[in-house]
């Protein structure tokens, strides 16, 4: 068995309006930070997982994402499985 | 004949709950633990009360499904029984799978805590059934987290099976985007399951049903839910 790093970010669907990433947004622009745009705020997730393969330890997270760390209803996923333990 | 109410870490409306049903009410009412791993046999309707269970944490409602209560709670409510989830009690059952949907951050990404007027859009439910159709009731919110979000299709779907029970309205009830108070889509307030016995809303009944506190109009939804055991 091998122990994998795995990155989990979940976002808002992009469909789904981003309120909280807007009002960031807004407020760096009245900071003067006008060339940042498409401002979004989501989860970010990171874990280390024991597994034989790293297909296997994207299907244990996947399987977890799918679970728990997202609603998929609202929300969007996605997996990076790193080898070892970063 | 029994209620019961469910208390998790962080439940904040048991009591309130507990109170409306015992006093106001005049029902036998238990608590019951999330550790629980049973639901008394003669329980007939179970209350998921408002708060912030497991801290809303990853997000609202999340945590609280995988306690051992809600598996039993999941059971009770295929057997056909009735469960009415309030505020935090309406995010675990959207959650969990068990209504349709979901409860986003408010549209003005403010904490919500006020009156605000319903219009009763469907009163042939259990839980609604001592209102008059399109009767409009006074009860109060309090929300960070109550934007209530479901996808096109299954939004038609709600619209076309009757199944939105309360919208925001004014007090004429008119359904505005000024008597919105978090930017649900269709104004939509509470919402029942296609089988008719999972109730999920945002607003607080619990809170209005002692004519001491100047406002009763959520007494009524307790009233249709115990009209349904006398009549068994």
């Amino acid at each position: 068995m091998e122990q994998y790093t795995a990155i989990v970010d979940v976002m808002l669907r992009k469909s789904i309006l981003d309120v909280q990433g807007k009002t960031v947004e807004h407020a760096l622009h009245s900071t003067g930070f006008k060339a940042i745009e498409q401002l979004h705020i989501g989860k970010h997730f990171k874990m280390t997982v024991t597994a034989a393969s790293k297909d296997e330890a994207f299907s244990i997270v996947e399987s977890a994402t799918k679970q728990l760390l997202c609603n998929q209803i609202m929300e969007d996923y996605s997996i990076q499985i790193l080898s070892g333990n970063a | 004949m029994k209620f019961g109410v469910v208390l998790f870490p962080g439940s904040n409306c048991d009591q309130d709950a507990y109170y409306a049903i015992s006093k106001n009410l005049g029902c036998e009412t238990t608590m019951l633990w999330h550790k629980d791993t049973s639901i008394p046999s003669d329980i007939e309707a179970i209350i998921l009360p408002g708060g912030f269970s497991y801290g809303d944490y990853l997000r609202c409602g999340a945590i609280a499904r995988f306690s051992p209560i809600m598996q039993e709670v999941a059971a009770f409510a295929k057997k056909g029984k009735y469960v009415m989830g309030i505020c935090n009690g309406f995010q675990i059952l959207t959650d969990s799978g068990m209504l349709p949907g979901a409860l986003l951050p408010n549209m003005s990404m403010k904490f919500v805590c006020k009156d605000v007027y319903l219009k009763v859009e469907n009163n042939s439910t259990r839980f609604t059934s001592q209102f008059a159709q399109n009767d409009i009731i006074r009860v109060p919110i309090a929300h960070g987290e109550g934007n209530y979000f479901v996808d096109t299709d299954t939004l038609h779907s709600l619209e076309d099976s009757n199944q939105i029970v309360f919208r925001y309205c004014d007090m004429f009830g008119e359904i505005t985007s000024d008597a919105n108070p978090n930017g649900s889509i269709n104004n939509i307030a509470g919402i029942i399951n296609k089988e008719r016995n999972i109730l999920g809303m945002m607003p607080h009944p619990e809170r209005c049903c002692d004519s001491v506190l100047g406002n009763d109009d959520g007494l009524a939804v307790f009233e249709s839910l115990a009209n349904v055991f006398h009549q068994l």
